[in-house]
């Protein structure tokens, strides 16, 4: 049955077939391709010495993203370009702007970080006709430096940023060559990798392999083959399914389909509401961002996903779907325990519908960690109040960190309820919380910091929605 | 022959010292070409090693049965018993060994190795082994190894006068901080690829930072001689100290399966094996007692210094005494007591880091001046400023350090006076004192904290370096030093030395991997000493070789001495220019050797440890930041909105990677004072093993603002070109971000109130010492 993984690496095509489907392209690259110019740092994610770009095919042009290559499964890469490190010389071995000016403003020491730096800073050039400050600073929130303390890499790309030669090369050609109309399918080793096209096929071969496992952007998944060595039978790939992959306006509000990633989730998301927008630069980093989908940050049912407590706090639903048809749940109910979903044998998650936020809801989302960029949330708290005349109607509340999935504070909701919006109800809210969660101590925070960190959000709510011109939040202030 | 307008038109050879040149290798970095061992295509029938890992903080070894690891795929598996030799990868005194005997020490602790067709066959087979160990409790924190007095080395004291006058003083206190470790997160991790050779010799490719100690340890593990084994290492991808003695682990690994298998054998830690099996800078708990009069001015000091050292000696004890050695910072003790003990604890060998015990004794030292200047009400420069060492050392009783040393170089007056003005000192206190009063939930804080750092190995043996100059028939120059290059472009500074001796173009230099072979004996590149030290070895060698063509001219041509001179546009004989590249050709064809060795050893330096007096220093780098901080009070996150750096590396050899070192330190130091926390579980395991649980600042962390200058002023000492040593100091400059926020607390609370903030200062422990200052 099976076929050969095809992509372009590099301006080349590469026909791939006898490669474990859970091989990562960094892997790939270093061990067989023999391009080492891309390095392994952590291999889950983390460190960005492995970015790449990825491109796939849009309407007839080339769509380049950033990704972490130790994290990416090889076959996922069918109908994709690859760009590397060593693809970046001109054909006459001039260094491209990004190169010549990390050379210029001394941006490598030990170098080991430098080509995760490059491809990270090149996609943005690619992208970005003219990337500002905080572009620059989203683009390598993934890519960690040791050595020089990253002002001489900001410097340089600023310095790239003036030059007009910014494009990655593409083949659009090659790439229209090796598009699939059908499901993709390969073996080896084995182990079994589909790649549906439709939505039709997806929960058709799901049907026939029920203990496959559901792979999306893999930012999870990536790490339990290489930090866990888990062995994966069978995977179905959902990143190929048009239909998981759009997001639309509809009458009931937004649909975003599970297999959207959160780069473009969050565009939209923005668009609904601004302040969400704090959130998502927090939200791990622009190439964990470009593979991750918001179907898998729920499906996951992490406690301390970033997705959920917002978008439970916006009262969304989420559409389950397997052969035998869909069904439609509030997305709180679906965190059954920990590491338990409401999620029955053959259902795959489809979408997420976050209704039209309502005239007069106050909603803001809080992350708390102890570093900006990329990290995991000590605390992540949603707060959305319909305050009318000064009375709040009704307020949901919901917090990631705080317990064994991602949880509303049912107990601080109610004493919000029909109350005034003032001190002493805050008070009363706050102390409410105590009875809403009993968080647990980590790595990440000890259980006080967590229960104190989520009294005090609150607050802050309080403070922003009725003191606008409090200065609450120090990322902000220095902008 | 050139003639005599072009010496004139061509002032200077492109790349000679104080130049800003790149890093000799940012081309090969930037394009994916630079070359580290991982990337180096192995040998025919390379194989892959893996290294099975104690889960246990503290247990007996009942049994060890690796019979079942055999399957197909795998080539040689390696046990503490199967080794010929002494297992023990120590770098001093022993008790690191390479596979655990009959005791495990730490969570992590290698146990035996697999070396395999692939790393997943080595790591399958691995866990086929039968392991059985009985768990035994564990010390976990250097209290509870003072109470069972364990220790690693003998408690050490270093004194001057009479500390106990303190308790006459009209203002006295007792203050304790306790300092986090720091794991070095080199972005390379620890790897070696060895190979057996012919003869019953082996060639070791190791990321390491001392190749003549991983050279000495396998050997001493085959019971072989040192001269069968080559070692060479071309670039690490960072390594901080990392890479200074636990390097010789993996070497040692992989060289012991190549010995067993008979074959190359590549073992490289993945992220969460590096974090786990190799230590790192020591958490330290630092208490005292002091006196002072109402100027600030100390008159006594009792300091005791407990350093977490983990499991083993490993450096630890040349660690602690710098600690000691830092304990002042820049300020005159007069009756002071510095006491530390060097704790055992069941975890991974704490080892060096980038400052080496000198960060973790300054910072206490800052706390003290920090907690002096709030109780009495004052700006704390004003109480670092009465109780500077006397400048320039003309108040004879002023200068001498507790450990007997006088302080002849002290400019750190002169960079207080600068970098208040630069850095505006006065005006912003004003700034955020104002600030503070009217916001309500974000406070600003500001420091500015000096440096004093001492350079030379205290270990005085350890100061001295060798290189090996070629030059080639066609003029050009190939250079071998004993240095590695780890980031901190030693190569490039070592060769524009050569470029300057020999007045040809950078280019014309090319710096070679660094190999047992070429250099022996050689020390670690550490302690901040890889320039001083190497430089002026390779200056040695290229002098000689210099001399000899001189001497040649002068007898080819008939020239006086002096009326030979090298010079950018080539080498002048009287009124004839010759190229370099002639003068060579025509010194070989008239047999003259164009290679030659060089050797140096620091001058001056001379330390009685068991007296604890004398000078282990040759001389002091110095530095000073400022640093403000905007804090949370609500969930004690932080940013830094402005940083500025003053620092002192004497006349720079290459100011572009000098003020890389002067960043990349500051933030590295920023990083270990506030997000990087390791935090080990009540069973003693690491918990915090990858970079998704352990947080290295990332660019967004850096300051808003950030300026950073150097310090005019030449190296007292004759050190190379007047320069001064500067991979380590910098670091230290981070203390200033880590009183700022401290500063930022005190607004939270009553005035005079004295922030418990703990190191690192994560949000967490940030708001604990707001709840702390407002209770
Ligand atoms: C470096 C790094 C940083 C991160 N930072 C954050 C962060 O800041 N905040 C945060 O919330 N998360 C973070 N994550 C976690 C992760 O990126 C997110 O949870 C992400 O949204 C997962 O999506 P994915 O598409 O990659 O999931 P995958 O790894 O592909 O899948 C995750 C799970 O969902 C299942 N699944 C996926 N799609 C479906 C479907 N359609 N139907 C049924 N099951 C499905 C999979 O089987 C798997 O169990 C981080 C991860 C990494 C590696
Ligand atoms: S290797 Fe670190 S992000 Fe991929
Ligand atoms: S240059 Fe060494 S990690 Fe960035």
């Amino acid at each position: 049955m099976t076929e050969s993984i095809r992509f372009i690496l590099n301006g080349e095509l590469r026909e791939v077939s006898g490669l474990p489907p859970s091989m990562t392209l960094l892997q790939y690259l270093r061990e067989r391709a023999h391009l080492t110019g891309t390095k392994e740092g952590c291999a889950e994610g983390d460190c960005g010495a492995c970015t790449v770009a990825i491109g796939r095919l849009n309407n007839g042009k080339v769509d380049y993203q950033s990704i972490n290559a130790c994290i990416a499964f090889l076959p996922t890469l069918d109908g994709r370009e690859v760009v590397t490190v060593e693809h970046l010389k001109s054909k006459t071995g001039q260094l491209n702007p990004v190169q010549d000016a990390m050379v210029k403003c001394h941006g490598s020491q030990c170098g080991f970080c430098t080509p995760g730096f490059v491809m990270a800073l090149s996609t943005l050039m690619h992208n970005c006709k003219d990337a500002k400050d905080d572009d620059i600073q989203d683009a390598i929130a993934g890519n960690l430096c040791r050595c020089t303390g990253y002002r001489p890499i900001l410097d340089a790309a600023r310095l790239a940023n003036k030059s007009k030669d910014r494009e990655l090369p593409s083949d659009v050609n090659a790439l229209e060559k090796i598009q699939r109309k059908k499901m993709f399918a390969y073996e080896a080793g084995g182990a079994k990798f589909f790649a549906p096209v439709t939505g039709e096929e997806l929960v058709e071969v799901y049907a026939q392999y029920p203990n496959a496992t559901m792979l999306a952007g893999g930012t999870d998944v990536g790490l339990w083959v290489t930090k866990f060595h888990m062995d994966l039978p069978v995977i179905i790939y959902t990143g190929n399914v048009e239909g998981l992959r759009s997001i639309r306006e509809t009458a009931e509000g937004l649909e975003i389909g599970a297999a959207v990633s959160y780069t473009d989730a969050f565009e939209a998301l923005a668009a609904y509401d601004g302040s969400m927008l704090d959130m998502f630069k927090r939200f791990a980093s622009v190439h964990i961002r470009n593979a991750g989908t918001v179907g898998g940050n729920i499906a996951n049912g992490s406690p301390i996903g970033d997705g959920p407590p917002p978008l439970i706090a916006l009262n969304a639903k989420l559409v389950l779907r397997s052969k035998a048809g869909a069904r439609t749940l509030n997305l709180e109910d679906f965190f059954l325990a920990y590491k338990k979903q409401d999620r029955k044998q053959g259902e795959i998650v489809e979408k997420i519908i976050v209704p039209k936020k309502p005239a007069g809801v106050q909603f803001r989302v809080y992350k708390i960690s102890k570093r900006f960029d990329q990290d995991i949330s000590a605390v992540c708290g949603a707060f959305a109040a319909d305050i009318q005349n000064g009375k709040v109607v009704e307020a949901r509340i919901a917090f990631g960190g705080m317990a064994g999935t991602p949880k509303r504070a049912t107990h601080a909701e109610n004493a919000l309820k029909g109350q005034p919006w003032n001190e002493a109800t805050l008070q009363k809210a706050v102390a409410a919380l105590d009875k809403d969660y009993a968080p647990m101590t980590d790595m990440r925070a000890s259980a006080k910091y967590r229960a104190d960190v989520a009294r005090n959000l609150l607050k802050r709510f309080f403070i922003e929605t009725t003191e606008p011109d409090v200065e609450t939040q120090v990322y902000r202030y220095a902008e | 022959m050139l003639n005599k307008a072009d010496l004139e038109t061509n002032a200077s050879i492109d790349g000679g010292m104080g130049q800003a040149k790149p890093h000799d290798s940012a081309h090969l970095h930037v394009a994916g070409e630079a070359t580290y061992t991982d990337d180096i295509r192995e040998p025919r029938g390379c194989l892959y090693a893996y290294v099975l890992k104690s889960p246990h903080a503290h247990a007996k070894i009942k049994k060890l049965d690796v019979s079942a690891c055999s399957i197909p795929g795998v080539h040689a598996v390696m046990t503490a018993k199967d080794i010929p030799g002494v297992n023990d990868a120590a770098p001093v005194v022993g008790g690191d060994p390479i596979f655990a005997e009959s005791e495990v020490l730490y969570a992590g602790q290698s146990i035996f190795a697999v070396a395999a067709d692939s790393v997943d066959i080595a790591r399958k087979a691995a866990a086929k082994a039968v392991v059985e160990y009985e768990p035994l409790p564990a010390i976990l924190n250097t209290h509870d190894a003072i109470k069972a007095k364990k220790f690693v080395g003998d408690t050490y004291v270093m004194a001057q006068g009479d500390s106990t006058v303190l308790k006459k003083s009209k203002h006295q206190f007792h203050g304790a901080i306790d300092i986090g470790g720091q794991d070095h997160f080199y972005l390379e991790g620890q790897i070696a690829l060895a190979t057996p050779l012919e003869n019953g010799e082996f060639h070791c490719w190791s990321s390491t930072q001392h190749p003549s100690e991983v050279q000495h340890l396998i050997a001493k593990m085959l019971k072989i001689p040192d001269h069968l084994v080559t070692v060479e290492v071309r670039r690490m991808g960072g390594a901080f100290g990392g890479k200074e003695s636990q390097a010789s682990l993996i070497a040692c690994i992989a060289a012991a399966l190549a010995w067993k298998s008979k074959r190359p054998v590549k073992l490289r830690l993945d992220r969460d094996d590096d974090m786990l099996m190799t230590g790192k800078r020591h958490p330290f708990h630092i208490s005292w007692d002091v006196g002072f009069n109402d100027e600030g001015l100390i008159e006594g000091i009792d300091f005791t210094q407990a350093a977490d050292a983990g499991m083993s000696p490993d450096l630890s004890n040349a660690i602690a005494d710098r600690a000691m050695f830092h304990a002042d910072n820049c300020y005159y003790l007069g009756n002071s007591k510095v006491t530390s003990y060097r704790c055992f604890t069941h975890k991974v060998s704490n080892t060096a880091f980038r400052g080496f015990g000198g960060p973790q004794g300054m910072l206490a030292m800052e706390y003290v001046i920090d907690d002096i200047a709030r109780q009495l009400g004052k700006d704390p420069q004003a109480i670092r400023k009465v109780n500077l060492y006397d400048p320039k050392g003309k108040l004879k009783d002023r200068c001498t350090t507790h450990y007997g040393m006088t302080v002849e170089d002290n400019i750190i007056a002169d960079i207080f006076a600068k970098i208040e003005k630069t850095g505006d000192y006065a005006k912003r206190r004003e700034e955020i004192a104002r600030f503070n009063r009217t916001s309500k939930i974000l406070k600003k804080g500001l420091a500015l904290t000096p440096v004093k750092f001492g350079i030379s190995f205290t270990l005085t043996m350890l100061n001295q370096a060798g290189a090996l100059v070629h030059v080639y028939k066609d003029g050009t120059v190939q250079l071998n030093h004993g240095g590695t290059e780890m980031g901190q472009g030693l190569h490039t500074k070592v060769a524009q030395v050569v470029a300057d001796v020999f007045q040809i173009d950078l280019d014309k230099v090319r710096v070679t991997a660094t190999n047992t072979s070429k250099v022996p004996n050689t020390s670690a590149t550490a302690a901040s000493s890889g320039s001083d030290l190497n430089g002026k070895a390779a200056e040695a060698a290229c002098v000689t070789i210099r001399d000899r063509l001189i001497d040649f001219a002068v007898g080819h041509f008939g020239v006086k001495k002096d009326n030979v001179r090298f010079t950018p546009a080539g080498v002048q004989v009287d009124g004839k220019m010759l190229s370099f590249k002639e003068l060579v050709q025509l010194a070989y064809t008239n047999r003259v050797s164009l290679s030659s060795t060089g050797f140096y050893k620091t001058p001056k330096i001379d330390w009685d440890r068991p007296k604890a007096k004398g000078r282990p220093f040759y001389y002091f780098a110095y530095g000073a930041a400022i640093t403000e901080v905007i804090v949370d009070t609500l969930t004690g996150e932080y940013n830094f909105l402005r940083a500025d750096l003053l620092h002192d590396v004497g006349r720079s050899l290459n100011p572009a990677i000098d003020i890389g070192q002067i960043e990349g330190g500051f933030v590295q130091g920023v990083g270990w004072l506030t997000s990087e926390e390791l935090w080990w579980n009540e069973k003693g395991e690491l918990k915090t093993h990858a970079p998704s649980t352990y947080k290295i600042p990332t660019g967004r962390d850096i300051p808003k603002d950030f300026r950073v200058a150097l310090f005019d002023g030449d190296n007292q000492e004759e050190t190379i070109y007047r320069s001064k040593a500067v991979g380590e100091p910098p670091l230290m400059l981070g203390i200033s971000a880590f009183l700022a926020i401290r500063d930022a607390v005190a607004a939270c609370g009553k005035p005079h109130c004295l922030p418990p903030l703990m190191a690192p200062a994560t949000p967490e422990n940030v708001l604990k010492a707001i709840q702390a200052v407002q209770a």
